[in-house]
């Protein structure tokens, strides 16, 4: 049933072959062509830009009130290309190999692979829209390491990658604008997908403003709609990002593959109190510098909890760098599922450093006064520096290279980051989970496709840093401007349908009686009143560890919520005006349907992999344990009903790489 | 684990773009000082439904990490506050005091039309970039990005003014409503890379014109954007557009 469409032939030509082999759309029926792009992220600005370029027609919708304001814009750290400028042996392969290999064995060879081959033009493409990277003296571009691999290839801009090349597919965005070719619709939500005879022709969007209902006909849709982390409602995601498009289409006949695949970031600023509306990430990027430790003895922890110890106090040999301890291969540079799970382990065992006992230290002291201070040191020609001295020498270094990322720290904690270690600990911060799509980005509705975070197909069961940019701007760039292809050669002589077609009208009118059945509810409680009730039984039971019990207890209690919410919920205001809490509470109704979805697939996986570890299933030291007979597949979900799904499987193939059980010791 | 602080706010409040606001007093009891100021606008906004009898306030956000530039409340007179390179999003209660009376309005510009209460529309800027705000690059034409060594000054500058957050407050802070911080951030940008270099004439002279074209104001160098941006984008960005913009003049045949 599920059929992913790889090409034939040998990994390294299955793209370059496809590519000279995929149907064309001539110049004269593009501009026939309709294409609606959801979504203005690194996914959905680069494809518009893109497609337009080539002369389809676009719409672009977004909820923000700029395209510029996708989530995107918010990411700090890097973006990975097998360049191979640091002459360190890095290779299109390698990348392919670190790629699978972090996702723990449960990504599409094929899909990786192309990846890893359109990294470089990503760089190349970027650099020409005016990005900024971060260059050496010699002006040639500088890298840095990310975790999960031996080689430098991170491409960055200070700690706001995500921001500038956001801003650089956003200008090729704009300049279609400008020139007639794109229409762009900001402030606007799209709540349904319109299917007609078994292809997807287009969406029914809100105008957030007016709060109109529209209808928008398009000759494919492609859904560039993010993750879905905030489901969690504590999690590193922008407030607005959410599920809403994805579990639309999906209602419509889209499969939901691998939900319970989730990214826990090990660097997030510990939560402070029950006012907390979000969680702020630390770049990966520290962990270059920043060595995690938590004290080796119970009661200095307790010490330090209790304010009776400072950390900067605690002597070299009363700390556990637990990472280093226990991966000395990767130290501080392991996966973040692993790094993640450590730090878990180190506060449950009664270790952690916060008020609360849920925080490890993101130390700089040693590489500020050794690494960096030394070099500085020595070009400075200073000879015999003093230890205050060293440390001034490299807090410069360390202040060019994350300056912003301290800032940040320093305002949201009141405690500065130069003078004392960082705290942190795990958050929610991305969903390799997504909407099915195969080699050509389509999912299981002809002519809707999904691009970026909002679909399941590079990473497996773990993401590795850097990773998720490379893969939006590899599917909007240089991927779906070719396999769009496949699916428009044959429908070039399909002429626009009417908009009052009536599966248009019917879609329109579901979307305003949903709307008007959630301001006639009139119950007791806010929206975000529930939204953190289901976040917190998510994070509990379907976050950094599940078993049977708790999955088994959520479902029930996800079940009860959703009774709760459609009795109960206050959505004040109206569906014809500006009213941002109607536009949360349909959010946070389809969060709470996806969240039994989450904790059924993960209940379904009896296997560890990546971010999907459950108790059960550990090796002695506490790894995750696969199941590769069973499990080596894809858990791909078909809707029927409410809390009723089924399950399909896409099994993975592997025949370029070694499956082996992951060490980074 | 909330805190002791209680807060007065008088607070903008407007159906629509159409319809007359008013200031409205709030009061907001157990303040932590750990809150952001969109944290105590939250635990206002659940009062407020729970009770019933006013409407939520609506506001504009989404990232809440000072990176996306949808925040944008005008506080006791200032865009983003009292504090010095800081978005409303990033600024935490930490930085007022208990019995605090705060005036919070939306940004004030005839190019920015209020939508609802504190949320304004600043799609002139998106329009600006349109004119000009980018490189005519289709995609998959692109050479070996380290084909084009760029002097590290160079880069670090151009980055700099690329760090706007297109929020709108230098426009909020100016007397005239004048863009023009947020309109040189980007044409220093790509002034300052080599890349940028072909279309650097007809670049400033549509951004400029498409800028007059929105109602923004003239710029009469008091500052005050600079001084309450929070990126701190820098005054030398204006002073570069008008060296660009003057060069461009005498060396076009447009005037
Ligand atoms: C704090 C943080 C830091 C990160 N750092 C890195 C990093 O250093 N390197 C890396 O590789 N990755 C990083 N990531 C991950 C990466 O940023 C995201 O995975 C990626 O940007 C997602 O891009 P996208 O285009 O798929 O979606 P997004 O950027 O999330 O865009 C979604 C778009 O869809 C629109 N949208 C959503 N729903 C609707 C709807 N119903 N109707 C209309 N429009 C809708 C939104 O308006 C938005 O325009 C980071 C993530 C976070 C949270
Ligand atoms: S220049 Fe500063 S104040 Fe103006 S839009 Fe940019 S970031 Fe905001
Ligand atoms: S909410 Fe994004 S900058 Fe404030």
């Amino acid at each position: 049933m599920l059929d992913s469409k790889i090409p034939q032939g040998p990994i390294e030509s299955k793209w370059t072959n496809y590519k000279s082999s995929v149907p064309l759309v001539n110049p004269a029926n593009k501009r026939s062509l309709e294409i609606l792009v959801v979504g203005s992220g690194l996914a959905g600005a680069s494809a518009a830009a893109s497609l337009a370029e080539l002369g389809y027609k676009v719409k672009v919708f977004c909820f923000q009130d700029s395209p510029r304001r996708a989530h995107s814009i918010a990411a700090q750290g890097g973006i990975n290309a097998a360049k191979n400028y640091q002459n360190d042996g890095d290779s299109v392969y390698r990348l392919f190999y670190d790629t699978i290999k972090g996702g723990d064995y449960r990504s599409r060879e094929a899909n990786v692979h192309r990846l890893a081959e359109v990294s470089g033009n990503i760089i190349d493409q970027s650099v020409a829209s005016g990005v900024p990277f971060a260059r050496e003296y010699g002006g040639l571009l500088s890298n840095r390491s990310f975790g999960g691999t031996q080689v430098q290839r991170t491409f960055y801009a200070a700690g706001q990658t995500g921001q500038q090349l956001l801003l650089g597919a956003y200008s090729g965005l704009q300049r279609q604008v400008g020139l007639g070719n794109v229409q762009l619709l900001a402030r606007h939500e799209m709540l349904d997908v319109v299917n007609i005879d078994g292809k997807c022709r287009g969406i029914i969007a809100r105008d957030l403003v007016s709060g109109k209902l529209e209808r928008h006909f398009g000759h494919a849709v492609l859904l560039c709609t993010g993750g879905y982390g905030n489901v969690f409602f504590l999690s590193t995601n922008a407030m607005g990002s959410n599920v809403t498009a994805a579990w639309k289409a999906h209602k419509k006949g889209a499969f939901f593959a691998n939900p319970c695949y989730t990214q826990i970031h090990p660097t997030c600023i510990p939560v402070s109190g029950d006012h907390q509306s979000k969680l702020t990430l630390m770049s990966e990027s520290l962990r270059n510098d920043g060595r995690i430790w938590v004290p080796k003895s119970k009661e200095n922890a307790e010490a330090i909890r209790n304010g009776k110890l400072n950390p900067n106090d605690l002597k070299e040999e009363d700390r556990d760098y637990y990472l280093e301890r226990r991966y000395p291969a990767f130290g501080n540079l392991v996966p973040r599922d692993v790094a993640s799970r450590a730090a878990k382990e180190r506060c449950d065992a009664g270790y952690g450093v916060n008020k609360t006992g849920e925080a490890v230290y993101l130390d700089f002291a040693f590489n500020m006064k050794y690494k960096y201070g030394k070099q500085e040191a020595t070009k400075k020609n200073i000879t015999n520096p003093t230890e205050e001295q060293l440390t001034a020498l490299g807090q410069d270094v360390i202040k060019e290279k994350y300056g912003n990322l301290f800032d940040m720290y320093k305002q949201i904690t009141g405690v500065d980051p130069y003078k004392n270690p960082m705290m942190i600990y795990p958050a929610v911060h991305y969903t390799m989970g997504g909407l099915w799509v195969d080699y050509n980005l389509m999912t299981t509705i002809p002519g809707l496709y999904a691009l970026g975070e909002a679909n399941f197909s590079d990473h497996g069961a773990n993401r590795l840093g850097a990773s998720a940019l490379m893969q939006g701007l590899a599917d909007g760039y240089f991927v779906i401007p070719y396999t769009i292809g496949a699916h428009l050669a044959n429908e070039i002589s399909v002429k626009p349908i009417s908009t009052d077609h009536e599966a248009f009208v019917t879609a329109e009118k579901e979307v305003s009686e949903r709307l008007a059945k959630l301001l006639a509810i009139k119950g007791t409680k806010p929206v975000d009143y529930f939204h953190r009730r289901i976040g917190k039984i998510i994070w509990d039971k379907c976050g950094m560890a599940r078993n049977v019990e708790g999955l088994t207890w959520a479902i029930a209690e996800i079940q009860k919520i959703r009774e709760e919410f459609w009795s109960d919920v206050r959505v004040t205001g109206d569906a014809n005006e500006f009213n941002p809490e109607l536009e949360k509470a349909g959010r946070v109704a389809d969060f709470i349907e996806l969240g039994e979805l989450m904790c059924k697939d993960a209940l379904e996986r009896n296997e560890s992999c990546g971010g999907h570890f459950r108790e059960e299933f550990q090796t002695e030291e506490g790894e995750a344990l696969r199941d590769d007979e069973n499990f080596k597949n894809v858990a791909a979900w078909q809707y029927n009903n409410i809390g009723d799904w089924t399950k399909h499987q896409e099994d993975l193939v592997y025949e370029n790489i070694k499956i082996a059980q992951r060490s980074y010791k | 684990m909330s805190g002791n602080m209680n807060i007065n706010l008088k607070v903008w409040r407007q159906k629509n773009e159409k319809s007359q606001g008013k200031l409205v007093d709030y009061k907001v009891e157990g303040v932590s000082p750990d809150m952001s100021f969109l944290e105590m606008f939250d635990v206002l906004n659940d009062k407020l439904i729970r009770d019933g009898k006013d409407e939520p306030i609506a506001f504009d956000h989404d990232c809440r990490e000072g990176i996306c530039g949808m925040c944008s409340m005008y506080i006791n007179g200032r865009p983003h506050g009292p504090n010095q390179g800081v978005t409303t999003c990033q600024l935490h209660m930490r930085s007022f005091k208990d019995g605090d009376t705060i005036v919070v309005e939306p940004w004030r510009a005839a190019a920015f039309p209020v939508v609802k209460d504190l949320a304004v529309n600043r799609s002139a800027f998106d329009r600006i970039i349109s004119a000009g705000g980018f490189i005519s690059v289709n995609t998959g034409n692109a050479q070996d990005a380290n084909s084009l060594p760029i002097p590290k000054d160079n880069a670090d500058e151009a980055f700099a003014a690329a760090a706007c957050i297109g929020c709108g407050a230098c426009v909020a802070a100016c007397k005239n409503s004048s863009a023009m911080l947020f309109v040189s951030a980007k044409v220093s940008q790509l002034a300052l890379l080599p890349q940028g270099n072909p279309e650097r004439n007809s670049r400033v002279l549509d951004m400029v014109a498409q800028m007059d074209a929105e109602g923004f104001g003239a710029c009469t160098n008091t500052g005050a954007c600079s001084a309450e941006c929070p990126k701190e984008i820098s005054l030398t960005n204006i002073a570069r557009l008008n060296r660009e913009y003057f060069g461009a003049q005498l060396s076009s045949n447009r005037t």
